[in-house]
C-alpha cells in the first residue's frame, strides 16, 4: 500500500466561481474511493485537474511521485489515469466492437511506431494479446458481447454508459476516474451495474475513484469517501463517519436521507 | 503628405467597394450560418444586369441622370427573382446538414449560374462608362477622382448604417436576432424562422448585387467577375469576424488601406497581401477581430 | 477495402497499362495520365476527408509540385520524369510540415478558408512572379526517365506507364498506412475528438500527418500533370482548380484508395465530353453534376452526413 495519486492544495477559480478551494487528497494505490457532493461542488473540476484537461491556478498533483500536473489527457491517459464520463463519450458511427478497437489501435500506436511496420496482428502491450481477443474480453467483462456490432448511436442509455467505461479500461490504466457511472440508469440496476463494473475494473487491479450522487451505492461501493462542497472537500472519511458527519449531511446528502427516510416509511414494494 | 492621402482616399474608395460587396456574405452568414457562395454570383448578375440595362436605357437616349435609378432597379430585379428561386428551391431543404456540405452545394450553384450568365448575356465585354464620368470630379491633393467614387461611399454608408438601425431598432430586427441566436427556440416561440431566412437570403443578395451594378461603370463586365469577389468578401469578413457587421466595417477598411498602401508602395505584393492577412488573422483569432474567444481544440 | 482486392485491381491495371498502351489513342493516353495526376491528388483529400475535414485549397500542393517540376527544367535543366514527380512530392510535403503547425489546429469551415487562402496566397504570387513566368506560365522540358529520352510516338506510352508505376506504389503505400491504428484514426477523429485525446492519442499530431501525406501525393501530381501537359501556369494554384479536386474526391468517396482515380477518370470524360458539346456550359455540368452527386450519392457524401457537430 502507498499513496499512487497525491492532490496538493489545488486551487482553481472561474471568474467569481471558485471551484477548487486548497483540496488536499492523497489515494493510496488500489483503494475505491467515493467523491460526493452538490452540482457544481467541484467533483468533476477535480477529475478534471487531474486528467489534465484543466490546470489548477495553483497547487499540483503527483502520480506516484512524479509531477503530473501540466500533462495534457493525452498524456496522463498513457501513463496510466484514465477517465468515464458523465455523458458517455462515444464513437457514434462505429459499431461497439470498432469503437474499442480504435482504442486498442492507439495504444498499440503509442508502443510500436503506428505499426507502419508490423506484421501480422502485434500484440497490445499490456494486455498481451492481439487487439482483436482483448476487445472481446472487456467487452465479455462488461456484459456488452451482446451489443458488440450494434452502431453506438443505437444503444440504449445504460449500455452506453457501460461502453464508455468499458473503454477507460482499453490503455490499462491503474487509476480509474469514474464520473457519475450510474446516472441515466434506474434505481433498480444502478446496484447492478455498480457490481459488473467494480468486478471487471478490479480484476484488473486498478485504483477507482468515482463521483456518485446515490448515497447506498457509495456506502455499499466506497471504502472512502471524499465530499466535497463550495470547491472544498468537508469531509475525508470511510462511507459510515462521513455519511453521517453533520455538514456532509447538511450540504450535501441532507436532501437524499430525507427521501430515504420517507421510503423506509411509506408502504411502497 | 500627398502620397498618405492618396492612399488613404484610395483606400476609403476601395474599402467601400468591399465593404457592399462583403455585408451580404455576412450577414447571411451572421443569420443562417451558412457560407454562401452564389454571393458571387449575384454580384455579377447584379454587373451584367446593371450594365445591359442602363446600357439599352442610355442607347435610347432616355435621361442620363436617371441611369443610376437604373443600376439600383437592376440590382433589384435580378436579386428579388433568382434569389427566392434558390432559397426556396433549393438551399431551404439543406439547412439541416453539415456547414460544409452546404457551402459545396453553394459552391455547385455557383458553377451553374457562371454559365447561365454567360448563356444569357454571352462572353464579350459589357462597358458603360457614362454613368461613371456623369458627375464630373473632385480634388484631393493632386489627384482627381471621379465623384462618382462617392456615390459607393454613399452606398457603404447607408446600407451599413440602415442595417445596423434596422436590427437595434425596429421590430424586425429584434425578432431577427432572436432568429440568429437560436433558431430551434424561436421556432417554439412562433417566430416563422423560414420567412426570415428567406428574407435574408434574399436582402444579402440583393446587397450584393447592388455591389456588383454599382461597380459596373467602374470597369469591364466580363465573365469571372463574380468568382474574384468571393474569395476577396471572404478576406473581408473573416478579418473582421463572420456575421459581424462592423466586423465587415473593419475588415473592408483594413483590406481596402493595406491593399492602396501595397499598390503604392509595393506593387508586387498587392495580391498576396490581402490573402496573407486573412492568413494572420485565421491564425490568430480565427473569430475575427470582432471577438475574444478562439475556437481551437486541445 | 480490402487490401487484396486493391492489390490484384492495381496490378491488373498496371498490366494493362502496360501491355495494351501502345494500342490506346494518344488522347486517351493523355487522359488517363491527366486522371492519375489528379486521382492522386484527390487521394490526398481523400485523406483529409476521412477525418471530416475538406481543404478548398489542395491545388496548392498541386501546384507546388507542378512548378517543382518547370523549375527543376528551366533552371536546373532536369528532366527526369521519376525526379520531377519525387521532388515536387518532398518539396510539397515541406511546405506541407510548416504550415501543418498552423491548418492543424483548425476543423471545419475555418480549415476548408484557410486552406482557400494559402492556396491564393501562393496564386498571388506566382502571377506577380516575373521569373517564373507570371500569368504565362512556363513550359517544361520534354520528358526523360533514366537518362533516356523517349520517341516522339512513344513518349505519352511511358508517361502513362511511369505515371501509373508510381501511382500504383503510392497507392500501396496509402493503403498499408490506412490499415494502421493511425489510419484509421481518421474515423475517430471525425466522430469524437476529445475521446481520442482522452484515449491517449493526439489529434493534432494525426492530423498534421495526414496533411503531409494529402500535400505529398497532390506534389506528385502536380509533376505528372505538368510532364503530361508540358506547361504549367499560375491557374493550377486557383480555387476553381481545387473545386475541381474536391469534385473528384466527392465522386469517389472515402471508402476505397482506387475510387479516387476512378473519380478523376469520369471527371475527365464529362470534362471532355461537355466541352465538346459546349465548351460555354462546362462549369454549368459541372455544378450540376456536383449538385446530383451531393445530394443522390450518399456513398461518396456519406461520411459527410454522419459526421456529428462539434458539441
Amino acid at each position: 500500500m502507498g499513496v499512487v495519486l497525491h492532490a496538493k492544495d489545488l486551487n482553481k477559480r472561474f471568474g467569481a466561481v471558485t471551484a477548487a478551494a486548497g483540496v488536499n487528497a492523497a489515494i493510496e494505490q488500489d483503494s475505491v474511493v467515493g467523491l460526493i457532493g452538490t452540482n457544481g461542488a467541484g467533483k468533476t473540476t477535480f477529475i478534471n485537474m487531474i486528467t489534465g484537461y484543466i490546470k489548477p491556478d495553483t497547487g499540483s498533483i503527483e502520480f506516484r511521485g512524479r509531477d503530473i500536473t501540466a500533462l495534457a489527457p493525452r498524456e496522463v491517459t498513457r501513463i496510466g489515469i484514465c477517465r468515464s464520463f458523465q455523458i458517455p463519450q462515444l464513437y457514434s458511427s462505429l459499431t461497439v466492437f470498432e469503437n474499442m478497437m480504435v482504442g486498442l489501435g492507439v495504444v498499440l500506436r503509442n508502443a510500436k511506431l503506428g505499426g507502419f511496420f508490423s506484421r501480422g496482428r502485434p500484440y497490445v502491450p499490456g494486455h498481451e494479446a492481439p487487439a482483436e481477443e482483448v476487445a472481446e474480453r472487456i467487452l465479455q467483462r462488461f456484459g456488452l458481447a451482446d451489443y458488440r456490432n450494434k452502431n453506438a448511436q443505437v444503444l440504449p442509455g445504460g449500455v452506453r454508459k457501460l461502453l464508455d467505461i468499458a473503454l477507460t479500461m482499453v490503455a490499462k490504466p491503474s487509476i480509474l476516474l469514474l464520473d457519475e457511472p450510474t446516472s441515466g440508469v434506474s434505481a433498480e440496476e444502478k446496484f447492478g451495474m455498480m457490481d459488473m463494473v467494480m468486478t471487471a475494473v478490479k480484476a484488473e487491479g486498478a485504483t477507482v475513484l468515482f463521483v456518485e450522487h446515490d448515497m447506498e451505492v457509495v456506502s455499499r461501493f466506497a471504502e472512502r469517501v471524499l465530499a466535497f462542497y463550495d470547491g472544498r472537500i468537508i469531509a475525508d472519511a470511510p462511507p459510515e463517519i462521513a455519511l453521517r458527519d453533520p455538514e456532509v449531511k447538511r450540504y450535501v446528502v441532507g436532501g437524499e436521507l430525507h427521501r430515504m427516510d420517507e421510503q423506509q416509511g411509506s408502504a411502497h414494494a | 503628405m500627398d502620397q498618405i492621402l492618396t492612399v488613404i482616399v484610395d483606400g476609403i474608395i476601395y474599402s467601400s467597394w468591399l465593404f457592399v460587396a462583403a455585408i451580404g456574405l455576412t450577414l447571411i452568414y451572421g443569420v443562417m450560418k451558412i457560407v454562401n457562395l452564389t454571393h458571387g454570383s449575384f454580384y455579377a448578375l447584379g454587373a451584367y444586369a446593371g450594365a445591359s440595362f442602363t446600357g439599352a436605357w442610355l442607347a435610347r437616349g432616355y435621361p442620363p441622370m436617371l441611369s443610376y435609378a437604373v443600376l439600383l432597379a437592376s440590382a433589384l430585379i435580378v436579386a428579388l427573382v433568382v434569389a427566392p428561386l434558390i432559397e426556396r428551391g433549393i438551399l431551404r431543404f439543406m439547412y439541416a446538414k453539415d456547414e460544409v456540405v452546404i457551402m459545396l452545394i453553394t459552391y455547385a450553384l455557383f458553377l451553374i449560374l457562371e454559365d447561365v450568365i454567360k448563356l444569357v448575356w454571352g462572353v464579350d465585354p459589357y462597358f458603360i462608362a457614362e454613368p461613371y464620368g456623369l458627375l464630373g470630379s473632385f480634388e484631393v491633393g493632386e489627384m482627381t477622382y471621379p465623384t462618382y467614387n462617392l456615390i459607393l461611399v454613399g452606398i457603404a454608408i447607408v446600407s451599413g448604417g440602415g442595417l445596423t438601425l434596422l436590427l437595434r431598432g425596429t421590430r424586425f430586427g429584434k425578432l431577427l436576432r432572436t432568429v440568429i441566436h437560436d433558431p430551434e427556440v424561436s421556432r417554439a416561440m412562433g417566430i416563422n424562422v423560414d420567412r426570415f431566412y428567406l428574407v435574408t437570403f434574399t436582402f444579402g443578395s440583393l446587397l450584393a448585387a447592388i455591389g456588383g451594378a454599382f461597380t459596373a461603370p467602374t470597369v469591364s463586365v466580363v465573365p469571372g467577375l463574380g468568382v474574384e469577389i468571393i474569395v476577396l468578401s471572404f478576406a473581408v469578413i473573416v478579418i473582421g469576424g463572420m456575421g459581424s457587421l462592423p466586423g465587415a466595417a473593419l475588415g473592408a477598411v483594413i483590406v481596402g488601406l493595406v491593399r492602396s498602401a501595397a499598390i503604392h508602395y509595393a506593387p508586387a505584393v498587392e495580391l498576396f497581401v490581402i490573402y496573407f492577412v486573412m492568413a494572420l488573422v485565421l491564425a490568430f483569432r480565427p473569430r475575427g477581430l470582432f471577438s475574444l474567444a478562439e475556437p481551437r481544440k486541445i | 477495402m480490402n487490401s487484396n482486392r486493391t492489390l490484384l485491381i492495381l496490378g491488373v491495371v498496371l498490366l494493362a497499362v502496360i501491355g495494351a498502351g501502345p494500342l490506346l489513342p494518344q488522347w486517351a493516353m493523355f487522359l488517363l495520365t491527366i486522371a492519375i495526376a489528379k486521382g492522386l491528388v484527390a487521394q490526398g483529400l481523400m485523406l483529409q476527408l476521412r477525418a471530416g475535414l475538406v481543404s478548398f485549397g489542395q491545388a496548392l500542393y498541386y501546384c507546388i509540385g507542378a512548378y517543382t517540376a518547370g523549375i527543376l527544367g528551366r533552371f536546373f535543366g532536369i528532366s527526369d520524369m521519376l525526379l520531377e514527380m519525387i521532388c515536387g512530392a518532398a518539396v510539397a510535403a515541406f511546405i506541407a510540415f510548416i504550415l501543418g503547425f498552423l491548418l492543424a489546429r483548425y476543423r471545419g469551415i475555418f480549415y476548408g478558408l484557410l486552406s482557400l487562402a494559402l492556396s491564393m496566397i501562393l496564386y498571388g504570387l506566382l502571377v506577380k512572379s516575373e521569373a517564373l513566368g507570371s500569368t504565362d506560365g512556363i513550359n517544361i522540358l520534354p520528358s526523360t526517365v533514366f537518362g533516356i529520352r523517349p520517341g516522339q510516338e512513344s513518349v505519352r506510352h511511358v508517361v502513362l506507364v511511369a505515371g501509373c508505376a508510381i501511382a500504383f506504389i503510392a497507392t500501396l503505400l496509402v493503403q498499408r498506412y490506412l490499415n494502421t491504428p493511425l489510419g484509421q484514426l481518421a474515423a475517430a477523429i471525425k466522430d469524437n475528438e476529445i475521446r481520442v485525446e482522452y484515449m491517449g492519442a493526439s489529434v493534432r499530431e494525426a492530423i498534421h500527418i495526414k496533411y503531409v501525406v494529402a500535400a505529398a501525393l497532390s506534389g506528385i501530381g502536380g509533376a505528372l500533370a505538368a510532364t503530361t501537359v508540358g506547361h504549367i501556369d499560375p491557374d493550377m494554384a486557383y480555387w476553381t482548380t481545387s473545386g475541381e479536386f474536391i469534385f473528384i474526391t466527392i465522386l469517389a468517396g472515402t471508402r476505397s484508395v482506387v475510387a479516387p482515380f476512378l473519380g478523376a477518370a469520369i471527371f475527365g470524360i464529362i470534362h471532355t465530353v461537355a466541352y465538346d458539346v459546349s465548351p460555354n456550359t462546362w462549369q454549368m455540368t459541372l455544378g450540376t453534376a456536383l449538385l446530383l452527386v451531393i445530394l443522390f450519392l450518399p456513398e461518396g457524401l456519406w461520411s459527410l452526413f454522419n459526421r456529428r457537430k462539434a458539441a
